[in-house]
Parts: structure tokens; C-alpha cells; sequence
């Protein structure tokens, strides 16, 4: 099956074994030498992959599973090695080889996908050389002949006319297009072994879809085995022959897919289980057994509960308010919500000119498109929709779709083309964006970010970062009192008071949420949007942070507009959804019945692209 | 600085664990730890230098003129009878300073306009980006010689003209590094919570590049040794009799065919010195705050 072999290395290829098995690795122990001394990144791992298997790797951050499968193809960093333990592949001693051989196998014996396409390709060279120098380097294909072997390869990822697409550069391709021909380079010398890591996870979900039915359909076409590493137990279940959980660095459990999902063993996997969102459930199902039973979904107790917990939902006038300034204006807003939404959209439109050059390209290479209004990208499509006092709206779609771009525009940080926004009975969107920092209004709607990382300033601590607003907008210069406030957001959110005076690279992702989210409501706001909160969280935090939104939200009376590319997730948190497809609304009700009953064929595919365990 | 700083205690442990960390570094590269004992005595000869010295720096004794290292002398004496050993240490001072003053001078100007441009983009990236392609588009040492000349010879416009010609480096520097940070998560938090632009270039954005922007001072730091011993050397600078490596080179220089070599070498040698630890030590901070070492 190998296409041309060199005669130095034929000795060295791999012999096949009797029983079929492709890989084996034995009590791999894997340790890490850092200044604090030796640290184990993986312990005792068994795994085996026969001919043909698909494994996959499950596992949350710091698990584990992407050092593993970095040992098995021999590319840890510098600081890793092995410590004990054998890998085999096809009776070959990958722990033991040369660097020379391991060489000659990586591409050509087994390959690899990673997480960012675009990361993975040579920004300033074609895709179509990229592969052709793959193939040449692996003699599977010479100069003469080597552009025809290319486009054939396109075809078989399904990249539509592989004849203009084999002198595109990366940045003019897709994500999904991207992954597609990280995928032909991976599969381009006929491996026997694939690893993908996390291949989909900055994919969109129908993205995700097509890109993981195309891996399933080459590796059976060739009788290749794939490890699949990913923390999606959903995307394991729905791919996977056989499933392997790891936890900080040790293999809980591995059985067959089916099994493992019908009847999980190991406390740990029930826990991720349980933390995957499906449908049918209700946030607090989310929680570990323990955890939900109890009232509150913090796992921190509140020493003194703020002076708003007592007040129902929907009640944002709160005598105890704790903030000056902050009474006047809420209480217009209180009289004004029962007639009229919190916020208004009308019509709104953001058009951003296309770049010249790149956009008539593009436009060229993707035909159709060519009608004489390109010069002008509409990202937002005149939309419209309301939030009510108290309501939690979901703002549902894939990449592109402007979810983003409302909200920012919602969010009074870019201004609208065209449209109105009206906020409490005020048209902020006239307001200009730039003007708008120094507004009373700005108070009053806050976002939490998608990323709690890049969200705090690394060099801000954790009590500085929720200080900020206070600082800035709430009357406050520091002291006692503020430090006290700054306290109490942190009860609130559950996250540990001597956690205040470290910096955002010495907190959890869990941690670094919940200072994003103290931030937010450090003002009490009405409205506050979130945008893909948990998406860079591992799903047992998601769980956490989910739950303590809903409770937040109780307990502050704020409305809510969730911006997230999973249906189920905003389900969990939405009484409303609405779904939006390049810059339109294409659907818009109540969670029940746009998840229930979709009526339009785009929330249909959004909802059957979403992978889950069978469950 | 009541922009960045809040009344929150800072972790007491913050100042040892950088200590600790740089220990880590230098016992990791002993060249950095070498670089920083090179710097401290730089640092020594500028502030002790006029008080440790065996003989006075100024003072002539032309019946010892002209004589080579010995016991007494131990750089030699130049053509007044003065100690070279002594004028080397004393001249430190005067060198450091013109470096230190001209790199905090570019660092404010270069470092702000830098950041500002890159931050607002747009036509003040427009304007300083073309302020700095002017600069650039002369031969440096010549437009520092240029501006000597026409504003008058002193400590003052030389460490004027230094900082002019460093400015396209700092612009550069400084606007990619803000531009990354532009649209970063934490910029726009800071916008939500009320934070005006100026504040947020001053508060947010600053303090994310002083590590990059204090190793560019390091590295320039030399450069700016480098070019002020040059200006004197060409006779643009320092006047004699003050003690100025550039000035005791050029005095030298003409006594090496005669044979008298230790007029020029030890001056120059300490010109050496001081650009090679500059530099060691850029390298070095740049591993100290890399947080990629950090773990």
C-alpha cells in the first residue's frame, strides 16, 4: 500500500503483526523537567489501536490526552520524555527509534491534524505546493507529475474546483477549507495511523460535521486507524469505536463507545457526562449529582449574601443598592418597563466596505457573488428584536453570521450603519460610539467575554480587574468601602477571597470567568450580553459558570442576551432564540419551540449538525 | 502614578517571586548573571567614580607625560601627565548619563507616539509613522552630527540628537506591539467600564509593552554610548578637557604611531565594555520577562 519505497529505509518499515494490532503503547509514563522539578504529565497509560479503529481520547484540559498522542508520534518539546514504558507500531519501538526513522514515519506512516488549520499551513505558500511538497518529500509523487496528484487529492476532500484552489493562499479559504486541506496533507502519503487533535473545535457545528464525515469516510475507504483526541464526549460518541477517558494524566476508563455511554463506570466520566449539554435537560442537571441536589449552584458558600438576594426576579429597583448615582436612573427604567422592552433593535445594518483587491478576488473565485453591490458587505441585514425586563434572549449562528457584530453594536462599541436601538426608552444607538464611555447609560448594559483570558489585562489582579468599573463609573477611588464591594461581587460569583490579589496567569479558566463575570456586574446592570461566556471553558466548568448566571440573574434582576454558536447551551440559559443567518433573522421563539419544532430548514441543519451521546 | 495604581494591597510575595525568578535566569544563563555584574560596575565608576579614583582625572603632570601602564599608572598617563586609569573610571558618568537621559528622553517621545499610533491608527499612524520614515531616511550618524551642529555643541543637544535618531526604532516597536493589543479582550472590558481612550492607551496598553520596551532601552542603550563617544571622537560633542571616552580615543589616536597604544586602548576598551553589556544585559531581560520561561 506504500506508493514508492526508498531501498535504504525498506528495513526499516514497519512489519505487520498477526493480531492486527496497529498500535500499543505499555505503561508510558511521560514527565516534564521544569524548574519546579520533574512533573508527570501522563502515568501508566495502556492503549492499544487496532487496523481499522477509530479511538478516541476524551479528556478536559490538563488531562493528558494531547501529550499522549504528542509521544506517540515522538514531537514533545524539548523539556519531555519518556520516563517508562513502550510504544509500539507494527512491531516497531517508536520510544526507542532514531530521530532519523521517526522522520521517515511522520507524514509517511502516520500523520497528524491540529486543532488550528490556519496555524498549520504556511500562510505565504499555495495549498496546492504545500501538498505537492509533502508528496515529493515522501517520493510519492516527482515535479512532473506532482500538480496532477495534487488536484487529485483536492478532489478527494471535496474542495470544489481543485484547479483554482490549488494556487489559493490559507487566508483566502475557509476555516473549514483550511481544515480540509490539512487534512489532504495528513492523508496525502496514504498513512496508516492518523491522530487529530481537537480537529474541529474552531469549526463551526455543520462545518464540524462535514469535516468529521469526510475523516470517517477516508480512513474507512483506506482501512486507516484514527486517534481522535477531543474534550466533546458528544463528537467522541457520534465518531468513535472506542473510547478512552483520561484525568490529570491517568486513563479512568476505556471501553467500547456504545458501552461506555450506556453505562459509564468511573465516577469521573459520569461527572463529564453529565456536564455535556443535551437535550432535555435542565441546567442543574449539568451539576455532579452532589452538587445539584444542594440550593445554590455555587460551590463557594456567600458569608453575607448581598442586600439583593432576598427580591424576586424581574425587580431591578433594589433599596439596598450599594452603588451611588445608580438610583435615578433605574427608577425611570423600572416605571417605563412594564409598557415598553428594555432594549429595542429596529432594523439594524452595518455595512463595512470590502477590502479591493482581496474582495474582487474573491468574488472572481467564487463566481456567482459577482454583482455590482460587492463593494459593500453587509454584515448586519437589518434586523430587528426586543429584550424584556428580567428575559434571557439567546442570539444564535455559526461564524459570520453577525451575531458578533450586533452585539458589539448593542453593546455601543462600534456605531450602526443604519437602525435604531433604543435602551430604557433612550435611542443610545445615536449616541456615538466613541462618546459612549462617558455616558450614564454605559453603565447600565455590560458584557461578559468569550474569552476569560484575554478579557483580564495580565498585569491587573483579580480585585483590580473588578475594581475598574467601581472606579470608573461608580463613584468610588478606592478604600475600605470599595475593597468591601469588591469582596462582596466576589462572594457573589463564588470565586475565593485570597484569589483577589493574584494575577489572571495564576487562576483557573474556571477562576478567570468568574472574574470576568464580578466585573460585569460589578454596576448592577440591566442588560448584560454574553458573549460565548463558555466556549474556551472545559464542560464541568461550563456547567458551573452556566448555573451561576441563571442564579445571578435571579438574584440582580438583569436581562440577558446570549450570544452562542450552540443551540443547546442557550437553550439551557434562554427563555427566547433567535437565530441568524448571514446577518438576517431566520427564526425567532421561545427555546421550546425553535429546539422542538424548527420551522426553517437552517435551524434544522444547525440542530442535526450538533453531535451528542446517545443518551 | 495614580493612573495604574488602586488601594488594593499588593502581594507581598510579588517582589521575591520576581527575585526568584531572576535568579532563575541567571543561574540559567550565567552570561546574563555576567552581564548584570558588568552593569554593576558601570553603575559603580558613574556614582563612586570621582571618590575612588588613585589620582585626579584633571590634574596635569607633564614630567609623567607619555608613560606606558605600570604600578602607578596602571592605564599610563596620556600627553598633560594625567592618570588614564582614572579619567576611564570618571568619564563613566559622563557617558551613562548622555545614554541614560537620551534613552528615557526616546522612550517617552518614541514609546508614546509608538503606542498612539498603533492604538488609534488612522491618520496618527499616518503622520508618525511618516515623521519616523523621514528619520529613517537619513544616515543616522550624520543627521546626529547634523543636529549637534546646527542647535550648538553641548551635553544637552547631543543627548537631543541621540534620542532623534532612536525615535523610528522605539515607533516601531511600540506600534506593533500596541496594535496586537488593539482589540484584545481586556482593552475592550476596559472601554465597557468607562475607561477613555487616552486612559486605556495610558493604563491598559502601557503597561502590557514596558517588558518589550525595556528591553529595546537595554539594547539601545549601547547604541546611545556608542553614538555620543562617536559625536565626541568626531569633535561634535564633549569638549576637552572633560573626561569622555570618544574625546580620549581621538586624543589617543594620534599618539599610536608614535607607539604610545595605551592612550587609545583604554578608552575604547571601556567603550567596549559598556555597549557588550548593554547588550548581554537586553538579552537577559528579555528571558526575565519572557512569560514563556515563566512556569
Amino acid at each position: 500500500m506504500h506508493g514508492v519505497i526508498d531501498p535504504a529505509t525498506a528495513d526499516l518499515q514497519p512489519k505487520e503483526e498477526a493480531h492486527g494490532k496497529l498500535l500499543e503503547v505499555k505503561d508510558l509514563t511521560v514527565e516534564f523537567v521544569t524548574r519546579n522539578g520533574l512533573v508527570k504529565a501522563v502515568k501508566n497509560v495502556n492503549l492499544t489501536v487496532a487496523k481499522g479503529e477509530t479511538l478516541g481520547i476524551v479528556g478536559e484540559s490538563g488531562s493528558g490526552k494531547s501529550v499522549t498522542s504528542y509521544t506517540v508520534m515522538r514531537i514533545l518539546d524539548r523539556a519531555g520524555r519518556i520516563a517508562e514504558g513502550s510504544i509500539a507500531f507494527s512491531g516497531l519501538d517508536i520510544a526507542h527509534a532514531p530521530e532519523s526513522q521517526m522522520r521517515d514515519l511522520r507524514g509517511r506512516e502516520m500523520s497528524m491534524i491540529f486543532q488550528n488549520p490556519r496555524a498549520a499551513l504556511n500562510p505565504i505558500r499555495t495549498v496546492g505546493r504545500q501538498i505537492g511538497d509533502v508528496l515529493m518529500h515522501h517520493l510519492q509523487a516527482d515535479p512532473r507529475n506532482v500538480k496532477e496528484k495534487v488536484i487529485d487529492i483536492l478532489n478527494q476532500v471535496r474542495i470544489a474546483r481543485p484547479e483554482e484552489r490549488y494556487h489559493a493562499y490559507p487566508f483566502e479559504l475557509s476555516g473549514g477549507m483550511c481544515q480540509r486541506i490539512v487534512i489532504a496533507l495528513a492523508l496525502a502519503c496514504r498513512p496508516q495511523l492518523m491522530i487529530a487533535d481537537e480537529p474541529t473545535t474552531g469549526l463551526d457545528v455543520t462545518t464540524q460535521k462535514a469535516v468529521m464525515d469526510l475523516v470517517t469516510e477516508l480512513t474507512r475507504e483506506r482501512g486507516m486507524s484514527t486517534i481522535l483526541i477531543t474534550h466533546d464526549l458528544g463528537l467522541a460518541a457520534a465518531y468513535c469505536d472506542t473510547v478512552m477517558v483520561m484525568e490529570k494524566g491517568v486513563v479512568v476508563e476505556t471501553a467500547p463507545a456504545e458501552q461506555i455511554f450506556r453505562n459509564p463506570q468511573h465516577p469521573y466520566t459520569r461527572k463529564l457526562m453529565r456536564a455535556t449539554p443535551r437535550p432535555g435537560i435542565t441546567l442543574k442537571d449539568l451539576l455532579p449529582e452532589s452538587e445539584a441536589s444542594s440550593s445554590t449552584s455555587v460551590p463557594f458558600p456567600l458569608p453575607n449574601p448581598p442586600p439583593q438576594a432576598g427580591e424576586g426576579a424581574g425587580d431591578a429597583l433594589s433599596v439596598g443598592d450599594p452603588l451611588p448615582l445608580a438610583g435615578e436612573g433605574r427608577e425611570g427604567a423600572a416605571a417605563s418597563a412594564a409598557d415598553i422592552p428594555l432594549l429595542k433593535v429596529e432594523n439594524l445594518l452595518k455595512e463595512y466596505p470590502r477590502q479591493g483587491v482581496t474582495g474582487s478576488f474573491m468574488s472572481g473565485l467564487l463566481g456567482k457573488k459577482g454583482d455590482p453591490k460587492d463593494t459593500i458587505f453587509r454584515a448586519v441585514d437589518g434586523i430587528s428584536f426586543e429584550v424584556k425586563k428580567g428575559e434571557s434572549v439567546g442570539l444564535v449562528g455559526e461564524s459570520g453570521c453577525g451575531k458578533s457584530t450586533t452585539s458589539t453594536i448593542v453593546m455601543r462599541l462600534i456605531d450602526p450603519t443604519a437602525g435604531k436601538i433604543t435602551f430604557a426608552g433612550e435611542d443610545i444607538g445615536a449616541i456615538p460610539a466613541k462618546d459612549f464611555a462617558h455616558h450614564p447609560m454605559r453603565r447600565r448594559i455590560q458584557m461578559v467575554f468569550q474569552d476569560p483570558t484575554e478579557s483580564l489585562n495580565p498585569r491587573y489582579t483579580a480585585s483590580r480587574a473588578i475594581a475598574d468599573p467601581l472606579l470608573r463609573m461608580g463613584g468610588m477611588s478606592g478604600g475600605a468601602k470599595m475593597r468591601a464591594r469588591v469582596e462582596e461581587l466576589a462572594s457573589m460569583v463564588g470565586l475565593p477571597g485570597d484569589l483577589l490579589d493574584r494575577f489572571p496567569h495564576q487562576l483557573s479558566g474556571g477562576q478567570k470567568a468568574r472574574v470576568g463575570i464580578a466585573r460585569a456586574i460589578a454596576l448592577n446592570p440591566d442588560l448584560v450580553i454574553l458573549d460565548e461566556p463558555t466556549a474556551a471553558l472545559d464542560v464541568s466548568v461550563q456547567a458551573v459558570v452556566l448555573n451561576l448566571l441563571e442564579e445571578l440573574k435571579h438574584k440582580i434582576g438583569m436581562s440577558y442576551l446570549f450570544v452562542s454558536h450552540d443551540l443547546h447551551v442557550v437553550k439551557l440559559l434562554c427563555d427566547r432564540v433567535i437565530v441568524m443567518r448571514q446577518g438576517r433573522v431566520v427564526e425567532e421563539g421561545t427555546s421550546e419551540q425553535v429546539l422542538e419544532a424548527p420551522k426553517d430548514a437552517y435551524t434544522r441543519e444547525l440542530l442535526s449538525a450538533i453531535p451528542h451521546p446517545p443518551v | 502614578m495614580t493612573l495604574a495604581t488602586t488601594d488594593a494591597p499588593r502581594r507581598p510575595g510579588a517582589f521575591m517571586a520576581t527575585l526568584k525568578h531572576a535568579r532563575y535566569v541567571i543561574s540559567d544563563n550565567p552570561v546574563t548573571g555576567l552581564a548584570f555584574g558588568m552593569f554593576l560596575v558601570l553603575v559603580i565608576c558613574a556614582v563612586l567614580g570621582p571618590f575612588i579614583v588613585p589620582h585626579d582625572p584633571y590634574a596635569s603632570n607633564t614630567p609623567m607625560a607619555l608613560k606606558p601602564p605600570s604600578a602607578t599608572y596602571w592605564f599610563g598617563t596620556d600627553q598633560l601627565g594625567r592618570d588614564i586609569f582614572s579619567r576611564v573610571v570618571v568619564a563613566a558618568r559622563l557617558d551613562l548619563g548622555i545614554a541614560i537621559f537620551s534613552v528615557a528622553l526616546v522612550f517617552a517621545a518614541g514609546g508614546i507616539a509608538g503606542i498612539a499610533s498603533g492604538f488609534f491608527g488612522g491618520w496618527t499612524d499616518r503622520i508618525i509613522g511618516r515623521i519616523s520614515d523621514t528619520i529613517m531616511a537619513f544616515p543616522l550618524f550624520v543627521l546626529a552630527m547634523g543636529i549637534v551642529a546646527a542647535l550648538g555643541n553641548t551635553v544637552t543637544n547631543i543627548v537631543i540628537a541621540t534620542a532623534i535618531i532612536n525615535f523610528p526604532l522605539y515607533v516601531r516597536v511600540a506600534r506593533a506591539e500596541a496594535a496586537i493589543r488593539r482589540q484584545a479582550g481586556f482593552v475592550q472590558a476596559a472601554r465597557l467600564t468607562g475607561n477613555s481612550e487616552w486612559r486605556i492607551l495610558l493604563t491598559q496598553i502601557l503597561p502590557n509593552i514596558m517588558p518589550i520596551m525595556m528591553v529595546q532601552m537595554s539594547l539601545t542603550m549601547g547604541y546611545a554610548i556608542l553614538n555620543a563617544a562617536g559625536l565626541s571622537f568626531i569633535g561634535l560633542g564633549v569638549r576637552p578637557p572633560t573626561a569622555e571616552w570618544g574625546i580620549m580615543v581621538a586624543e589617543g589616536g594620534t599618539y599610536i604611531i608614535s607607539g604610545e597604544w595605551w592612550i587609545a586602548l583604554f578608552p575604547g576598551l571601556a567603550l567596549m565594555f559598556a555597549v557588550f553589556c548593554f547588550n548581554l544585559l537586553g538579552d537577559g531581560l528579555r528571558d526575565i520577562v519572557d512569560p514563556q520561561r515563566r512556569t
